[in-house]
């Protein structure tokens, strides 16, 4: 098992981790750069960019009805009722009974005033077992997302295109900006459903579909990859709305590009959507009382779906049936998949340990099967561990918020809470090396430190970075920087677009008549 | 034949069911109508105990008969491909369609059993037909008289109505259609997945017809009792209100038990439906390789390329598209090489037969491009000749696929009126009885020629027969201007273009997951040869349907569609047809890579690669 105290000590405060080079973390200045960063090659394109809450505008108007733009105008209550039937539903009527000042009979406004108070009382009830249902949906998207301070941080969720260098932020402006490294035009997206962005996913094997988590929906953005448009227009974006399944916290593509699922805490079925014909099946499993975070294997085989409540479940996507797997202390915050989908990293809430959760080799012959091995082994300790250093002692270690693996299954990334009641504790980056065969290995690497006074928000391996792994983290002040990892992965790199189109074309067309593909006899 | 066999099995097993559940269905019935929630230990122990009468057993034996009936209509009428009524008024032609009115007359009796059945088991004021009443004209001699029964009559009569409403439901929604699900599922997951949805729509739907029953009740309601009446010499009860009056219908108890009554009638029939959809579409394993000799008919690549019904060749791409996906060891099987010869012939028969699904499609897509452009033209501008003899050009040089000397000449000629229907509706409006005398006489054209198609032999020249249609093309801008263009809705005409696309779809998936797995798995190179031939096919189609959903008809975003037990997915296939293009080719293309810079394509495909390489489609 691996511990904290294994680590070496973080940098030097005013230093920042710029990249991992023949197995050790350089830090320094943030503005001198190490010799493999000023070389060429993809790395010189990636945008670093700060988005400082300051220059995001505020909401320029709260409420999204245009109820407050007009004079208020005392209709009839029946009408009243009626209107209030359409827009809330029984509860809506029941209230505007019970609230009615005039003419209304005496025993109707008990009748409705005793059917409202039961009605409270079985949601309180409801409440009572799954706490999270009291909170207002911005509360929830808060306590659930995985951004570390998701309210108050100026970028609320980041993804990388699986395939291309493009990525996309969502601001707290509900705005979401789209980088390319090979263009300079950055789309801005907006739309009016578009509200409290819990987290993004890119569509695979796609040149450019972006599924949005929203409060009240799904939107898919159909965005033209040529198009040198800045603001695509709302039409362009899909919107998949389901009764009751609101607000979305987390999303998931398969990797084969076929589906999209989507959880929220407040539902207990999860859904699958086939994004181009908008049909949706529910995923029903009672239990747990919502779905707050997805995580699909890179293989397809299964996906994670973590609860508000002290279980998991592993669903296997052929037959999709589940295996459910209680937690002793909290909820699964959250986990991540080595990359043939046999090995599940996990954390809870409340234990500062990673658990490590293997799965049978997968074959598609074992139908409906998910082969889970019988328990969970605990595979790293980040209880708090305290640094000696030349500028005093530091504490770092506690709850892990965020965890990501490495397209090639090297590196792992863990973004560690500090105690809240110790101030000198702070949230840090800790990196791990992994091997995943012949058996499973985890090594310290190195912590990631950020400019002075920068807590870590969100981060994300780049899906197909060339010279090892490259590590997009998003800061609390807004600034995005990118972290490579250089080393040589033991695995046959993943395909992405040369950088330059046009040398492609034409070393490609004196190809086919040096090297043919198969011999002509 | 075992395929058939297991077809039959499948039927069998979903009426077993539907009628095992009848059971519980009628045990939720009595409990349901005799409710009294005063006494609720009371109500529970009656409805215990009426269920074990002997008139609700007999009701149970008569309504497994409902069933059954119900049942075979739904295995007789069921169809993998939507037909789409072109018009309103081919819709009414539907309606009036003898096969139709067979269903529809059918289903009404059928609901009129089932509303016997839920008034015998009300019981109360429900359950006879004739009631003996006393004749209140002279208050000394009480003399004794069958009377009718209204009450009972009112619910016989709402189940006929009923039971024709679902017939006519079944025809508008295309009850028929066997949707395939999105995802795959055991079969219970699935039924209970549906069932509360099934339910609710029952309900909601029953409150409807209620409402319908009521309102044709009160206007003509007087004749079939008056006509009971006379015919059973029954006499009206003068005490009573007759029911088709105001007073009459708004007895509570009255619409209360028919409400019960449409819920039990639909929840049994949609149960029915539900379970025999389920079914059906479930997946079935076709081994690749056979075992036995005598089993090679059952072999997938054997099916895929004979003529075998409509759903099994479903079945069968569905099975290809889930082995692509999950079975490493069948792949193994289709890249495998004949054992005397070291021929690939698995794979070359399932990507032939994928490659001629989707170049089909061109074809078809081609033409209806052709069509819309040509109609537009000749609506606009009848006299811009120079338009037409271009597009003629463009046309011979499109059909040179064929050559046109192989053509017999009678084909030739009776195609031509063809061409003036677009080739959309050519299977939805046959056998309508308002479609045009000319339709009619291509209908019998084609069959005289079926036997022509039938006496070759070879699968390979009877799949160029839909191919035949784009010969005549040539000529066709003067038959356009000769016949009027069909009276199509446009997005019922697309519809019917895309209505099996789900064919083409599972081919795509199934294609491409196989050409990206044989990156890795095929170890003899199969692949390699087929894959120039299957990247210009796809690249083809993939410039056809953009194409497509460029024409000004073609909305570019599926509708809206509310929550409902019915399937309309067969109205947004294309669009699904649209993605799964896209990401198969950009299957392979992220499979292979630079790789595919050595195959060999035309410039223009080479082109369209390269964007694709670039994920800038």
């Amino acid at each position: 098992m691996c511990s904290l105290a294994l680590f070496p000590p973080p940098p030097p405060p005013g230093d920042v981790t710029l990249c991992e080079s023949n197995n050790v973390l350089l830090a320094g200045r943030p503005h001198e750069l190490p010799p493999p960063l000023g070389s060429p090659g993809q790395l010189a394109d990636l945008p670093v960019l700060t988005i400082p809450k300051e220059t995001l505008k505020a909401h320029s108007r709260l409420e999204h009805s245009t109820k407050p733009a007009f004079i208020h105008h005392q209709e009839t209550l029946w009408k009243r009722c009626l209107n209030a039937w359409r827009d809330v539903g029984v509860c809506g009527v029941l209230n505007e009974i019970a609230n009615a000042e005039e003419e209304v009979l005496q025993w109707i406004k008990t009748g409705s005033r005793c059917a409202l108070g039961l009605c409270h009382w079985v949601s309180s009830l409801h409440g009572s077992l799954f706490p999270h249902l009291s909170l207002c949906s911005e509360d929830m998207i808060a306590e659930f997302s995985q951004a570390v301070d998701w309210a108050s941080c100026s970028i609320r969720a980041f993804a990388w295109h699986p395939h291309t260098s493009k990525f996309a932020v969502a601001l707290s402006d509900d705005s979401i900006r789209v980088y390319n490294t090979n263009s300079a035009t950055v789309p801005i997206l907006k739309h009016r459903l578009q509200r409290n962005v819990a987290s993004m996913a890119w569509k695979p094997l796609c040149a450019s579909i972006l599924a949005v988590a929203c409060q009240s929906c799904v939107l898919v953005w159909h965005l033209d990859p040529t198009s040198l448009s800045t603001r695509p227009s709302s039409g362009c974006a899909q919107v998949l709305a389901y009764p009751g399944h609101s607000p979305v916290t987390s999303l998931a593509w398969a990797p084969s590009g076929e589906m999209l699922l989507s959880a929220s805490p407040v539902d207990t079925a999860m859904l699958v959507w086939d994004v181009s014909t908008e049909n949706c099946v529910q995923l029903q499993w009672f239990g747990g009382g919502g779905v707050t975070y997805l995580a699909w294997s890179p293989d397809g085989s299964k996906v994670l779906a973590a609860t508000p409540s002290a279980v998991f479940r592993v669903w296997e996507t052929q037959m999709w049936t589940c295996e459910r797997w209680p937690t002793i202390k909290g909820r699964c915050q959250t986990g991540c998949w080595s990359p043939d989908g046999s090995r599940l990293l996990f954390t809870v809430l409340g234990e500062s340990v990673i658990y490590s959760l293997s799965f049978s080799e997968y074959s598609g012959e074992t139908q409906g099967q998910v082969g889970g091995s019988k328990t969970a082994s605990i595979v790293a300790d980040l209880s708090e561990t305290t640094f000696e250093t030349l500028y005093g002692e530091e504490r770092i270690g506690g709850e892990v918020h965020s965890m990501v693996w490495d397209p090639s299954g090297e590196r792992l990334a863990v973004v560690i809470r500090g105690n809240p009641e110790t101030p000198e504790s702070r949230t840090i980056i800790a990196v791990f090396r992994t091997r995943n065969s012949p058996v499973f290995e985890l090594l310290p690497c190195g912590f990631l430190q950020g400019e002075l006074g920068t807590q870590p928000q969100l981060i994300a391996f780049h899906p197909c970075f060339k010279k090892g792994a490259l590590l997009t983290v998003c800061w609390s002040t807004g600034k995005i920087s990118h972290i490579p990892f250089f080393f040589v992965s033991a695995q046959f790199p993943c395909f992405s677009p040369s950088p330059s189109p046009g040398m492609a074309l034409s070393s490609s067309s004196t190809s086919v008549r040096e090297q043919p593909l198969f011999s002509e006899l | 034949h075992k395929g058939r066999l297991s077809w039959c099995w499948r039927v069998a097993t979903s009426v077993a069911w539907s009628i095992l559940l009848l059971p519980l269905c009628t045990a939720a019935f009595i409990s349901i109508s005799n409710i009294d929630l005063f006494h609720p230990i009371q109500w529970i122990s009656n409805s215990f105990n009426d269920f074990y009468t002997s008139y609700v057993i007999f009701c149970i034996l008569l309504m497994s008969v409902v069933i059954l009936i119900i049942s075979i209509f739904n295995v007789e009428f069921y169809a993998v491909v939507p037909s789409i009524p072109c018009s309103r008024l081919a819709l009414l032609g539907k309606i009036i369609h003898p096969r139709q009115v067979i269903h529809s007359v059918v289903h009404a009796i059928m609901g009129m059993m089932v509303a016997w059945c839920a008034a015998v088991m009300t019981k109360g004021k429900f359950q006879f037909l004739a009631l003996s009443c006393t004749a209140s004209e002279s208050l000394g001699d009480a003399v004794q008289h069958m009377c009718l029964n209204e009450y009972h009559l009112f619910l016989l009569l709402s189940g006929a109505f009923m039971g024709y409403s679902y017939s006519l439901l079944y025809l508008v929604n295309n009850m028929n259609y066997l949707p395939f699900p999105i995802i795959q599922q055991y079969k219970y997951l699935r039924f209970r997945r549906s069932l509360p949805l099934l339910v609710k729509r029952s309900c909601v739907e029953s409150l409807y017809l209620v409402r319908n029953v009521c309102i044709a009740y009160y206007f003509f309601g007087y004749i079939p009792r008056a006509w009971i009446n006379t015919t059973m010499d029954l006499q009206t009860d003068s005490k009573l209100h007759p029911l088709d009056t105001l007073t009459g219908l708004l007895d509570l108890s009255l619409l209360y038990h028919t409400w019960l009554c449409g819920i039990f009638l639909l929840v049994t029939w949609h149960i029915a439906w539900l379970l025999f959809k389920i079914y059906a579409t479930e997946a079935h394993h076709f081994p690749i390789q056979p075992t036995f000799a005598e089993e090679t008919d059952q072999c997938l690549p054997k099916i895929l390329n004979s003529n075998p019904p409509l759903i099994i060749k479903f079945l069968a791409l569905q099975d290809l598209m889930l082995l692509s996906q999950y079975s490493p060891v069948r792949r193994q099987e289709v890249f495998s090489l004949s054992q005397p010869g070291g021929h690939p012939h698995n794979w070359t028969a399932i990507s032939k037969e994928c490659l001629n699904l989707l170049s089909d499609l061109t074809q078809k897509l081609i033409m209806q491009q052709e069509a819309a452009a040509t109609n537009g033209r000749v609506k606009h501008s009848s006299s811009s000749k120079a338009a037409v003899t271009e597009e003629m050009a463009f046309q011979t040089q499109r059909s040179n696929v064929v050559s046109r000397a192989h053509m017999p000449s009678l084909v030739k000629s009776s195609l031509l009126p063809l061409k003036a229907l677009s080739a959309s509706d050519l299977g939805s409006s046959f056998g309508s009885p308002f479609s045009s005398p000319g339709l009619n006489r291509v209908a019998g054209i084609v069959d005289l020629n079926s036997p022509w198609h039938g006496s070759v032999q070879s699968p390979h020249v009877m799949r160029r027969g839909p191919k035949l249609w784009t010969l005549s093309s040539g000529g066709r801008s003067s038959v356009s201007v000769l016949s009027p263009p069909p009276l199509c809705h446009p997005e019922a005409s697309i519809q019917a273009v895309f209505s099996d696309a789900q064919m083409h779809i599972w081919a795509l998936e199934g294609l491409s997951r196989l050409v990206a797995a044989s990156f890795t798995e095929d170890r003899f190179g199969v692949v390699q040869t087929t894959l120039p031939a299957i990247l210009n096919t796809l690249l083809t189609l993939q410039e056809v349907v953009d194409k497509h959903f460029k024409l000004p008809h073609a909305s570019s975003k599926p509708p809206r569609i509310s929550g409902s037990l019915m399937d309309t997915s067969y109205k947004t296939l294309r669009f699904a047809l649209r993605a799964s293009l896209k990401t198969a080719i950009y299957r392979i293309t992220t499979t292979f890579g630079e790789h595919l810079n050595a195959v060999q394509v035309s410039a223009e495909h080479k082109k369209r690669l390269q964007q694709f390489l670039e994920f800038k489609e």
